[in-house]
């Protein structure tokens, strides 16, 4: 379903790598495996250089989004209220690590810089959810409310598979 | 022309030169890490940084091309506080087990240590955690040892243009790695080892094989033999300090006796017997109208690299096993027959300057009767690891002898090691096949040297035999597209994956030390020039093993017992 995104390039031209790994990103909300063979491919590079550069950015994902997003800002101000407890916090209760997704697809975890509310630190967002003057306390209840929430977002594109 | 200042030395140097070029002119010494002659200059590592009269940083001399009037300062102060504080930063982030570690003072890390006297960790800190890879049978990947210089990136793209590894992530969990850090045995990698060749630390090493070998001989109820690659006896002498291109055959063969071997055999006599297959196939080839151009298939690196991106032109690969497979066949049919041992008590032991020779004796179709051909395969650094472990002092050891039969050798044989030398050997005995007569004049300049793609066309009898000879993988593609269109106007065609041939073998001792390629090669041409007999259909014994057992080349006994068949690996490693 992504093949279309080819006919806007020229192949073998190294320069439209990015763009086309934005493309395919933009699809899926993640890079499958074989979209990036495919890409590897037609810009004519190893696709050991293709995934150096898709793991070199945090724009790109290879594994695929969790249902919610958790963003922990660990910016300055949130670092002095002790934003390192909370994400560790959350990464216990999840049994995940900064950057990971559950395995029931329930919740991503990520970690940011500083996302403007330092009035409020330590701060994180789920969705579009602002959590400001965290506890470590607080933590599993907020959790528990989002993976007892029902599916609200549609399912997750599934990449098509083509190794033929 | 340009004129600087290094040092408060006049210096002349070439427009376009670096910095670090124009200083070797005047016996300075400035250390570099990710540096790699000839290829793209990074800069990554920044050991080789200077002073520059005007420049408010440090530049690193490895990148940066001098200018007319340019005050350059090698060895101030400032300078050497800078590469002493790399130095220490790297030490920090990799593992303190240099008296455990297999490059143990052959190590640039280490040397770099000493060089800048560090004498204290300064910098304790978090240190990099990676799994070793070791999936392959040929290599391990231990990237917690990696420093990042980029060199065997540099090599994997540029040299050889496989592209197996590069950098992923970034910063501090950056890691030179597959893609998906799989293992490497499902990557692109052919095994080759250029990248051990290039690491300056243990990061890329052989897979030891060691171990396996001591079991065997200390094995009573085991015949254990071995063999030695023709490369192998012109560079095993560079790590006991003797001189590039010194022939140490006879040293090394009192030195496997005294491990414990029952017989040591030579490769060299195999490459004869593969010389006579391999001919009499490119002669019915062009005779048959079979598919041509053939390639040879003495390479298990460029086998590999055929299997895994261009199957479709796998029938054009001569099908006669490696030198050394056939010498373990050989070994564990005509001679555990004509010596009455059981060929399961045989155990055959290598001796060669590569690492995919380790994933070679390992495919499943190299066997006599369920009985692999080759048991196991030893790099030259690792015989010289045996040699040491035993107490056995190299440089003393008088001359042997080869055993026979299987030690026999021609000069034809002895130039399997270098690029070049299996086209030129084959030519020897082709152009006899061809037209019944002796060549005048053996050598063919044209086939010898370390371009990347060698050609040439002989005569024989009226037929114009249009031949080339790829040096080092990285230049196949362009002959491969031809062959698959089918424009291609050669005939025969040599593939040797490493740069140089065998004598640059990914299992050959490491050390940066120019013109080692020239060195080794002429070292081999001097041991053809030296035998008797330099045609490979003048070898006695392997007449002999023609008429006692199989017959003539190309019989159905050579078939069944010195040919292989080969596997298209493309679509297994897609789905890997």
């Amino acid at each position: 379903m992504h093949s279309h995104i080819f006919e806007n390039y020229e192949a073998n031209d190294k320069g439209c790598l990015i763009p086309l790994l934005q493309d395919v990103q933009n699809i899926y909300d993640y890079l499958p495996e074989s979209a990036l063979t495919e890409i590897a491919e037609f810009v004519d590079l190893p696709l050991s250089r293709v995934y150096g550069v898709a793991t070199f950015y945090n724009q790109f994902r290879l594994e695929p989004l969790g249902e919610n997003i958790i963003r922990v800002c660990r910016g300055t101000a949130c670092h002095v209220k002790s934003s390192a407890n909370i994400l560790s916090a959350i990464e216990n209760t999840l049994k995940i690590k900064a950057g990971e997704t559950t395995r029931d697809k329930k919740f991503t975890l990520e970690v940011v810089n500083c996302i403007g509310a330092c009035s409020i630190a330590p701060v994180m967002t789920i969705n579009d959810e602002y959590f400001g003057r965290l506890t470590v306390k607080e933590i599993p209840s907020i959790l528990k409310k989002y993976s007892k929430a029902s599916k609200t977002k549609e399912a997750a594109v599934q990449p098509e598979v083509n190794l033929a | 022309m340009v004129q600087l200042t290094i040092n408060n030395i006049k210096v002349n140097a070439e427009e376009g030169m670096t910095i670090l070029e124009a200083v070797k002119s005047v016996g300075i010494h400035i250390p570099t890490l990710c540096h790699l002659k000839d290829l793209t200059p990074t800069g990554a590592c920044r050991i080789c940084v200077v002073e520059v009269e005007g420049q408010r940083g440090l530049t690193p001399s490895c990148a940066f091309p001098v200018y007319e009037g340019m005050v350059v300062q090698t060895n101030s102060p400032r300078v050497r506080r800078a590469r002493k504080t790399i130095v220490e930063l790297l030490i920090e982030n990799h593992p303190q087990d240099c008296l455990v570690c297999v490059r143990n003072k052959n190590c640039e890390l280490q040397d770099l240590s000493e060089k800048y006297s560090v004498r204290e960790h300064r910098y304790v800190g978090e240190s990099k955690k990676h799994a070793i890879d070791i999936s392959s049978p040929s290599m391990e990947r231990d990237p917690a040892k990696c420093i990042l210089c980029g060199r065997c990136v540099r090599v994997c793209h540029e040299v050889q243009k496989i592209g197996a590894i590069d950098f992923s992530r970034r910063g501090f969990s950056s890691i030179v790695t597959t893609p998906y850090n799989k293992g490497l045995n499902i990557s692109d990698c052919i095994l080759c080892g250029q990248c051990i060749l290039a690491c300056p630390t243990a990061a890329l090493r052989e897979k030891g094989s060691l171990k396996e070998v001591a079991n065997a001989l200390n094995d009573k109820n085991k015949f254990t033999v071995v063999q030695i690659a023709p490369a192998v006896r012109v560079t095993l002498g560079e790590e006991y300090n003797l001189p590039l291109g010194t022939d140490v055959t006879g040293q090394l063969v009192t030195g496997l006796h005294r491990l414990g071997f029952k017989k040591v055999f030579d490769t060299n006599f195999s490459a004869d017997l593969t010389i006579m297959e391999e001919a009499t196939e490119l002669v019915n080839r062009i005779n048959n109208g079979g598919s041509l151009p053939m390639f040879t298939s003495c390479c298990p690196g460029w086998v590999k690299y055929v299997e895994q991106n261009r199957p479709e032109i796998l029938e054009h690969v001569s099908t006669c096993k490696s030198p050394h497979e056939m010498e373990g066949a050989v070994l564990k049919t005509y001679y555990s027959k004509k010596m009455g041992i059981d060929p399961k008590d045989i155990f055959v032991v290598s001796i060669m300057p590569c690492t995919v020779k380790k994933f070679e004796s390992e495919r499943i179709e190299l066997n006599e009767n369920n009985f692999p051909d080759v048991d196991a395969v030893l790099t030259t650094r690792e015989l010289v690891r045996f040699f040491k472990l035993s107490g056995i002092e190299f440089n003393d050891l008088p001359e042997g002898q080869f055993d026979n039969p299987l030690g026999e050798s021609s000069g034809a044989a002895a130039i399997f090691g270098t690029s070049g030398g299996v086209m030129e050997a084959a030519l020897r005995t082709a152009y006899y096949k061809i037209s019944g007569r002796e060549l005048d004049n053996l050598e063919f300049e044209e086939v010898r040297g370390v371009k990347g793609i060698k050609e040439a066309s002989v005569n024989i009898n009226g037929l114009a035999l249009n031949i080339c000879v790829v040096n080092g993988i990285g230049n196949v593609k362009k002959v491969l597209d031809e062959v698959q269109k089918g424009t291609s106007k050669y005939h025969f065609i040599e593939v040797m994956a490493c740069p140089g041939g065998c004598i640059n073998g990914g299992g050959q001792p490491i050390h940066q030390q120019p013109e080692k390629l020239q060195k080794r090669m002429k070292a081999l041409y001097q041991i053809d020039n030296m035998k008797a007999a330099r045609r490979s259909h003048k070898n006695e014994s392997v007449k002999i093993l023609y008429k006692e057992f199989f017959i003539e080349p190309n019989s159905h006994k050579a078939h069944e017992i010195l040919h292989t068949e080969y596997f298209n690996r493309k679509e297994a490693l897609k789905r890997a």
